[in-house]
């Protein structure tokens, strides 16, 4: 491979699109993300081939991509024609499938009632809405877009060309500067430079290196990583590539969660055709710098995302965090300088490279450089993968972008950073995302899950789930994580159970502090935060589950009863069955009764019954 | 006596003498025999030379590794943040219920099904849901996850009433 060779499989590979797209010619794209296999995209597809065949549409070429961000929508598909507006579906079936296809493929006349943006749209060209309006997309910018399965195709959207410079007109140290002056930040959670840590790690002596790639995403509630490693692998690739070129690595090594099955096959399949095009291996770019990337599994623990627990991990030991120094920079994997980096980190090294230092600055705030990749769930209309500029107020991200609140429940709370972060209030809606001013409320930017809670959420409840997970999780080796985290769960589970006392909030005040001046690793030294937060935020949530045994969300199960007010109950036996663990008996037509030792207070019956004989309290 | 030991035999002479081979190599063996048994691990330590200590601690410490048998589909119910928010906790009883499981149990008394939590399946969009196999299922109610089953029952010819 050489720069000339890149040039012309670019120009092929633009030419080829070009020409799905000539006169006549329709495009019909199908997002087939893990996300959008789970809503059924398969099944859209077979029935879009099916259709083609069988009614013999030769003018329809039918393509994949990775995931574009409309997760509440999947299964998503597009259909492009030349000087047409893109018109994006969502929520598409096999059957909506098949009238999209007679009604606009063959009658040209788009199916209004199956846009994603809904009936009313004004436009259809769903890429005007606001969700996508308000986003930069840099390291997304190829998701949704190419097929991420196809090489040539990221060739054609400007892929490799950053390798291409670094290698063959930039010297290792200019590469360097080049990410530090960007100012670009770690986007794995804690944010550090990644220009410096590339650095210390060129300056440790030896001369085998290691690059790794932390693709474990364990946060619950995050799927970043996984979406950038299924819609556009390739980046990935080309990020590590240039970072192993700038301090002098060899081997590479991609650290991924077993658990994301489809995005390890589209890292394979992309692994072996940038072998084949030589830019992986050999004498990339005939610059004398080669370089290998193999795959690894992890096995399913939280703490592995951890750098020194992560390398334990695949030393084939326990993962268990070690003391620091020595930095993996100095001392990593196998005793050897090791620089690890996030999958997003990655991704974003090739547009700094291709467009310098100076240009990235001018997306984001002054300290945090840049866009970030945000996974917004819960209570909010547009669920989905998004990536705005630092600097957007959590305001807009939730309310412009992600749509506002998806039922008429009030907001309650964002939750970020996942079980090291923490809920941030109504209240101060208008903190900017970047890391020092999320850090200032309490909770963390993390690695970018964003969770929207409403007025249905205890946040008493969601203390003790995260508690529960980071109990769960830890390795173990420090006493107050492993002890401490069991003992704030048992606190939290006495207070949902509405037999907490006062003095149970300044015990987990207590716990908290010493938990995190006391563990060796990331994971006990955030654990407590979740809990902290809420104290801050939300304190008379706690104080009503202590001293009026009441959940004012009405989510914990010991403090809520269903009853069934046998005047009002007309025996009509729709809750009874409705009810999933059958325990609503009575005879046709006569009251019913709840039996409350086999309640699950799933609330079935209560939304089900149309007569209001069901109570809540 | 093990009944997949040529296939073991394979995968252990494969990693021997490769850096750190102790994970891959307790994966594959587990994707045999879908569970590491207490002879499974003295069998790997003999031929391997690998401590028996040494894989027990590793299989006990990472959640992939399952040291019971395991039924025939696997039910992973995912407690990610989002599923949690929009009521896991009432589709893992609905599920415990429908397939008769006690506090601690984890697999049905005939043989169909494993349930397990997951920490976040990443289809936080469709929440909540649940991965039974390889088809994850969003959006679920509790009525929907008693009709997931019962197909499944229905496929397996099991008429079984709970
Ligand atoms: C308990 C724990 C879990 C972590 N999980 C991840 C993870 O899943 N992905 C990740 O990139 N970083 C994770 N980190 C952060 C890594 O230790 C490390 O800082 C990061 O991979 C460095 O990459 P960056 O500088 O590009 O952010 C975790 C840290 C801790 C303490």
């Amino acid at each position: 491979m050489n720069l000339e060779k890149l040039r012309e499989i670019r120009e092929v590979s633009l030419q080829d699109q070009q020409q799905v797209l000539s006169e006549g010619n329709i495009k019909i794209t199908i997002c087939m993300s893990t996300s959008g296999i789970a809503a059924g995209a398969r099944e859209v597809k077979k029935t879009l081939l099916r259709e083609i065949a069988e009614r013999d549409i030769k003018q329809v070429v039918v393509a994949q991509t990775g995931e574009k961000g409309l997760q509440t929508f999947e299964p998503v598909i597009i259909v492009e024609e030349k000087d047409k507006p893109r018109v994006m579906y969502g929520n598409v079936t096999p059957e909506i499938m098949t009238t999209i296809i007679v009604e606009h493929i063959l009658n040209g006349q788009p199916v209004k009632r199956f846009l994603w943006t809904g009936e009313d749209a004004d436009k259809i060209e769903g890429q005007e809405h606001p969700f996508f309006e308000k986003q930069v997309k840099l390291v997304l910018s190829n998701c949704g877009e190419i097929d991420p399965e196809s090489i040539d195709e990221y060739i054609g959207a400007g892929g490799y060309q950053a390798l291409g410079k670094a290698l063959s007109s930039m010297t290792p140290d200019e590469v360097i500067e080049e990410i530090t002056n960007a100012g670009l930040r770690g986007r794995g959670g804690a944010g550090f430079s990644t220009g410096l840590k590339w650095s210390f790690t060129r300056k440790a002596t030896g001369d085998t290196k290691y690059i790794i790639c932390n693709a474990d995403e364990g946060d619950p509630g995050a799927f970043m990583d996984r979406s950038v490693l299924e819609g556009d692998p390739h980046a990935v690739l080309e990020g590590m590539l240039i970072a192993g070129y700038a301090i002098g690595a060899r081997e590479g090594i991609v650290y991924t969660r077993a658990e994301y099955p489809l995005a390890i096959h589209r890292l394979e399949i992309a692994i072996k055709q940038a072998q084949k095009f030589g830019l992986l291996g050999e004498n990339i770019f005939e610059s004398g710098f080669s370089f290998t990337i193999e795959i690894r599994q992890g096995a399913g623990a939280f703490v592995c995302g951890e750098e020194t627990a992560l390398i334990a991990s695949i030393e084939g030991e326990r993962g268990m965090p070690r003391i620091r120094p020595p930095f993996p920079a100095q001392s990593g994997l196998w005793g050897k300088p090791t620089n690890i980096n996030n999958v997003e980190t990655f991704a974003n090294v090739r547009h700094i490279i291709i467009h310098g230092a100076e240009w990235y600055r001018n997306m984001g705030t002054p300290k945090s450089p840049g866009t970030k990749v945000f996974a917004l769930a819960g209570k909010i209309k547009n669920s989905g993968l998004i990536e705005v500029p630092m600097g957007m107020p959590l305001r807009d991200v939730i309310f412009t972008v992600g749509g506002g609140m998806k039922t008429d429940k009030p907001f309650k709370a964002v939750q970020m950073g996942g079980p090291s972060g923490g809920c941030i209030p109504a209240s101060l809606l208008d903190t900017i995302v970047d890391y020092d001013s999320i850090n200032q409320t309490g909770a963390i930017m993390g690695s970018g899950g964003m969770v929207v809670m409403d007025s249905s959420t205890c946040m008493v409840d969601v203390a003790k789930f995260f508690l529960n997970f980071t109990q769960n999780e830890s390795c173990g080796k420090c006493t107050f994580c492993r002890i401490g985290t069991n003992r704030m769960l048992e606190i939290l589970t006495r207070i949902t159970e509405g037999k907490g006392k006062m003095e149970d909030l300044d015990i987990l005040m207590e716990l908290s502090k010493k938990i995190k001046t006391t563990s060796l690793c990331g994971l006990g030294q955030t654990a407590p935060n979740p809990v902290l937060t809420t104290l801050k935020y939300f304190r008379e949530e706690y104080i009503a589950h202590i001293q009026d045994k009441r959940c004012p969300a009405g989510v914990c199960k010991a403090l809520i009863t269903f009853k069934i007010d046998a005047e009002k109950c007309v025996g009509c036996t729709a809750c009874a069955r409705k009810c999933p663990v059958n325990c609503i008996s009575g005879e046709v037509k006569k009251p019913h009764v709840i039996n409350q030792d086999a309640c699950i207070k799933c609330g079935s019956c209560y939304d089900t019954c149309k007569f209001n004989a069901i109570t809540k309290s | 006596m093990l009944k997949n030991k040529k296939q073991i035999d394979e995968v252990i002479y494969k990693f021997i003498g490769k850096k750190g081979p102790l994970i891959p190599l307790l994966q594959e063996i587990q994707s045999l025999e879908g569970y590491l048994s207490k002879e499974t691990m003295r069998y790997v330590a003999d031929k391997s030379g690998i401590h028996l200590a040494k894989i027990y601690g590793v299989a006990t410490f990472y959640s992939m590794f399952q040291l019971k048998p395991q039924g025939k589909h696997i039910v992973r119910i995912c407690k990610g943040t989002a599923c949690h928010v929009a009521g896991a906790n009432i589709i893992s009883d609905t599920l415990c219920n429908e397939l008769g499981l006690k506090e601690g149990e984890e697999s049905s008394e005939d043989g169909l099904f494993t349930v397990m939590e997951v920490a976040c399946l990443g289809c936080c969009g469709l929440a909540p849901a649940m991965m039974i196999d390889k088809d994850v299922h969003g959006k679920l109610t509790p009525e929907k996850t008693r009709l997931v089953i019962h197909e499944i029952r229905q496929a397996e010819g099991a008429s079984h009433e709970s």
